[in-house]
């Protein structure tokens, strides 16, 4: 199987490091992480990735504005989006999945939870 | 005259392929015929060896009767054979998922521990302190306090969900927060509505402390909307926070009073070299 790319947008470490213990679990991907909104931009433009986790509440860039960039974007358009977020509101969900993510998920996040989505959305199942 | 020929020619020879069909035809049938009279002294030898008096069909009954005996409890063994892979195969599935649990389990509390560790700022760890507590227990309105030991009081030194300002000192023993330091105990109060927001009644009151000393406490007094309790694991981020937390801060404490004598001396040493 051909390996696949997850970009980690998230500007907390503790939680990137979280992530990444969680996706490490799941063989044949390789994990990139992203410190803000702005970084995880340049990442994405600058090369392939099969899925993008993304926090909402950034510096620089938060996840939404970034979400919205990804879909006006022809080559970031169909990749899919899981937004990790503290903001549980039914609104901000509504929102962001109008926006464009595939997937809602909310801290604290179990990792089994993230890995079932990953997997479905990376059709791994 | 030679298309007289020619013509009875043809037709001699159609005769003799007509000839060979039915030859064909027949050695078949010869073949068939064969066949069905040995398949047919193999049943007379089959009715001659079958049984002939009462007795032989007793014996083939009991026979019969001791054979589905046997597949019965064959049948019956394998049955409880499938029963029993069967159990095991769901122990060995809530096992699978308990130790999955276990193991993110883990992975929380190795993050926290490893993330409080990895400086030697004050800053920097109230900072890990404060993600912990938003991402990993999921509290919202919560507090940090250190510990002024002259005035036995705990004063925040970082807040989030509510203004600093607002989060008023608190007397070691007095209040929910000074009793719990007092007794360098983690208090919880589970039955409270989880978004209480109060600063004078917390949720949880997690004191600080190194050899049983105490250095400062974490106050939650709100939890994210999402967030319904506490869990096992949180009770055991909460242990790993009155630790690692606490010797988190003690560390970078000592070394920034370290750096700090070390800087006077130096400027010691070169005013004297001057």
């Amino acid at each position: 199987m051909e390996r696949q790319r997850i970009l980690i947008v998230e500007d907390s470490p503790t939680m990137r490091q979280l992530l990444v213990f969680a996706l490490r679990r799941l063989p044949g991907v390789d994990i990139v992480e992203a410190q803000d909104g702005m970084d995880g931009l340049r990442k994405l433009s600058s090369d392939h990735f099969d899925l993008a986790l993304i926090d909402i509440n950034m510096p620089v860039m938060d996840g939404l504005k970034l979400i919205g960039l990804m879909r006006g974007e022809d080559e970031l358009r169909d990749v899919p989006v899981v937004v990790i977020t503290t903001e549980g509101a039914e609104q901000d969900r509504e929102r962001a999945l109008r926006l464009g993510a595939n997937e809602y998920l909310t801290k604290p996040i179990q990792a089994n939870r993230v890995l079932a989505v990953v997997r479905s959305l990376l059709k791994r199942d | 005259m030679s298309e007289d020929r020619s013509e009875l020619s043809a037709r001699g020879e159609e005769f003799v392929q007509l000839f060979n069909r039915g030859m064909e035809f027949t050695r078949e049938l010869l073949r068939e015929n064969e066949g069905l009279r040995r398949r047919l002294a193999e049943l007379e030898d089959e009715q001659q060896n079958a049984a002939r008096t009462p007795s032989d069909w007793e014996k083939l009954r009991r026979e019969l009767l001791a054979k589905i005996r046997g597949l019965e409890s064959e049948h019956a063994s394998l049955r409880e054979r499938l029963i029993e892979v069967e159990s095991r195969n769901r122990a060995f599935a809530d096992r699978y998922l308990s130790i999955e649990e276990e193991n993110n389990n883990l992975a929380n509390l190795y993050v926290a521990s490893y993330q409080l560790h990895s400086t030697l700022e004050v800053d920097e760890v109230l900072r890990i302190t404060i993600e912990i507590v938003i991402n990993l227990i999921g509290a919202d309105v919560f507090a940090i306090y250190l510990l002024d030991e002259a005035r036995q009081e705990l004063r925040a030194v970082s807040a989030q969900g509510i203004e600093l300002a607002r989060v008023p000192a608190c007397r070691v023993g007095e209040g929910r927060l000074g009793r719990a330091v007092s007794e360098r105990a983690i208090h919880s109060f589970d039955d409270e509505p989880t978004q209480g927001r109060d600063p004078e009644r917390p949720l949880v009151c997690i004191p600080l402390r190194i050899d049983g000393q105490v250095i400062g406490a974490i106050a939650l007094m709100g939890l994210l909307q999402q967030k319904p309790g506490f869990s096992a694991l949180d009770q055991e981020l909460f242990n790993v926070l009155a630790v690692h937390a606490a010797t988190a801060i003690f560390a970078a404490r000592l070394y920034s009073q370290s750096e700090r004598k070390l800087n006077t001396i130096q400027g010691f040493i070169d005013l004297l070299a001057r």
